[in-house]
């Protein structure tokens, strides 16, 4: 794997010009992603994205429900791969190389960018086990417990969990399981973390710590968020991809379209898009 | 308000309204007659034990462990015994274990695991599920060309081997289907969670999703094997012995290859007897047989709370 600069690029200012949708945002790219469209069978969820992810920053996808978020998410790590009917056109790359190429195993590509789902999901093992598993299955060599500490601690879990290792993880609290989750993500040493709505099941307490962590996390990690709710997007990112749905009324059906992509306090305050600031101000969706 | 309102007071009204219908006729006979269902299918159940423990009991009073030893004969009421149907239906449960265990879960795992949803394979999900439904006689016949004539080599004919083997085909679609049905009930979350850490799908498969389904697999599986311990059709085509069986000083391992009965064989043999001395024995014999297929009931909801509270 390349190695990670770490010249803080949230700090860096640059001028974005002429604010258009599918700006560049600061700071090395991690994913490249050029017109990209996915199918599920017959039916096309997105299609022709464009947008570009940088190093060490929170990118959020926002976007009414049906606009895609999730499928965008889920191309980044290939998992709509186990979705039978999916299909990907266009182009993903990561640092450059491409993630859809015929001799990419999907197993690599996701051990080295991780997943938080939207829905706390344990294994229904102990806590140690759940963090163990990852780098079990990578072949770690070294110190199984210390893996276990730093990664529960990391994801500011280890004080309230640390005398009930063995205990199981299905007995913790919905913000601890989820807590628990981006620990055993963290555990296999990822470079981009994933999350699909994380805190859409939690509690407004638990949802705060949730965010805290990943201001944490993301000085050592590239994070994507998908979220539904646009103070988390405002409050956490540094970047924000507005997606909104197109009705097919054919097919009655929705395709997702990537309507504004720029820094997130310029889509919050003065977005180009009269349809991103429907949305952010809440006259719409 | 200071003026008093005049008529009823509202919470006397709300709390008339709140008193609801008069008594809900229908509902009540609706649940009358689930209970009388229910009931009655307990009562014939009862019934049934009762006139079998009526029948059986003085047996096991007047002769005790030496029926349980004796050997299976049709002429002498009074020396006959199920020693060698216990063994014989013993010996055939191991070989439908060793088979249709592994077996059926194998093939179970690769239908809801990693067979693609085509219509191929659609028709194999379908049609198992047929396979279940087919009558055990059938399964008779069909063991008796295949392990009793074609590989009559292998089983050395009409043997333990050739009836477990029979058992095994019986109850495999039995076991497949149980066992897909516990792993399908395994949520995606899980498996979606094992991928997202950089799992293999058989990684996934084996520490999460098998461990999560094992419950409902072993329930299945032994559900289906007692089920097998009753079998008494396919048994009589693929010759299990009515009469008498010689028995020597055999191995364990010999025997499988030797001439077997089986309990409910004993059962049926000894029903269709003139002799009215046989009915006591046959009444006994049933006890034997009930408390074989419920012992193993027993274990597979043991087997269940203990997997269950693992977690």
């Amino acid at each position: 794997m390349e190695t990670v600069t770490t010249d803080s690029p949230r700090n860096v200012h640059i001028d974005m010009g002429a604010r258009k949708p599918n700006a560049r945002p600061s700071g090395e790219p991690v994913f490249e992603v050029a017109d990209l469209a996915v199918y599920y069978g017959p039916f096309r969820a997105i299609r022709d994205v464009s947008m570009s992810i940088a190093q060490h920053q929170i990118t959020a996808l926002i976007g009414p429900s049906g606009c895609g978020k999730t499928t965008m998410l889920r191309c980044f790590n290939r998992m709509n791969d186990l979705i039978e009917t999916a299909r990907v056109e266009g182009s993903v790359r990561y640092h450059g190389a491409d993630l859809y190429d015929k001799r990419v195993d999907p197993v690599e590509v996701r051990r080295r960018i991780g997943m938080v789902f939207q829905k706390p999901n344990p294994f229904p093992k102990s806590i140690y086990d759940n963090i163990a598993f990852g780098p079990k299955v990578a072949g770690f060599k070294g110190d199984l417990d210390d893996v276990v500490e730093e990664s529960l601690q990391k994801a500011a879990l280890w004080d309230e969990v640390r005398n009930r290792l063995k205990e199981s993880a299905m007995g913790l609290s919905g913000g601890q399981q989820q807590r628990l989750c981006i620990a055993r993500c963290i555990a296999v040493r990822p470079d981009v973390i994933l999350m699909d709505e994380p805190c859409s099941a939690l509690d407004p307490i638990a949802t705060g710590r949730i965010e805290d962590l990943m201001q944490n996390l993301k000085d050592e990690f590239t994070i994507v968020v998908v979220t539904h709710n646009m103070q988390q997007a405002a409050r956490v990112s540094d970047m924000t991809a507005f997606f909104t749905a197109e009705v097919n009324e054919e097919q009655d059906r929705r395709t997702g379209v990537l309507v504004e992509y720029d820094k997130t306090e310029q889509m919050f305050t003065n977005p180009s898009d009269e349809r991103t600031e429907n949305y952010v101000t809440g006259r719409f969706g | 308000m200071a003026i008093a309102a005049k008529g009823p007071r509202t919470s006397d009204v709300v709390a008339q309204q709140l008193r609801g219908r008069s008594t809900d006729v229908k509902g009540i006979i609706f649940q009358a007659a689930l209970l009388f269902a229910l009931l009655l299918s307990l009562l014939i159940l009862l019934v049934l034990i009762a006139d079998v423990a009526r029948g059986g009991l003085g047996v096991f009073q007047e002769r005790g462990g030496e029926f349980l030893r004796g050997r299976l004969t049709v002429v002498s009421p009074t020396t006959a015994g199920v020693g060698q149907g216990i063994v014989g239906s013993l010996l055939l449960l191991i070989f439908v274990v060793l088979m249709a265990f592994p077996v059926g879960v194998a093939a179970a795992i690769y239908l809801e695991e990693y067979a693609s949803d085509t219509r191929f394979n659609r028709f194999i999900d379908v049609n198992i599920r047929n396979l279940a439904g087919v009558p055990s006689i059938v399964y008779g016949l069909l063991g008796l060309v295949i392990f009793v004539q074609v590989l009559a080599p292998l089983t050395g004919g009409k043997t333990v081997m050739a009836g477990g083997l029979t058992l095994a085909i019986l109850v495999l679609p039995i076991v497949i289907i149980t066992s897909m049905e516990a792993l399908r009930a395994v949520p995606d979350s899980i498996r979606e969670a094992g991928f997202g850490v950089g799992a293999t799908r058989w990684e996934v498969i084996r520490s999460h999703v098998l461990p999560a389904a094992a419950p409902g697999i072993l329930t299945g599986t032994v559900l289906s094997i007692s089920r097998a311990i009753g079998e008494t059709a396919p048994l009589l085509v693929v010759g299990a012995t009515t009469g008498l069986l010689a028995t020597g000083g055999r191995g364990f391992f010999e025997s499988f290859r030797e001439g077997y009965t089986a309990l409910p064989v004993v059962v049926f043999r000894w029903t269709s007897l003139p002799n009215e001395d046989f009915r006591a024995l046959t009444s006994a014999a049933i006890i034997v047989l009930l408390i074989m297929t419920l012992s193993a009931n027993a274990i597979a909801i043991i087997l269940r709370n203990r997997y269950e509270r693992k977690w």
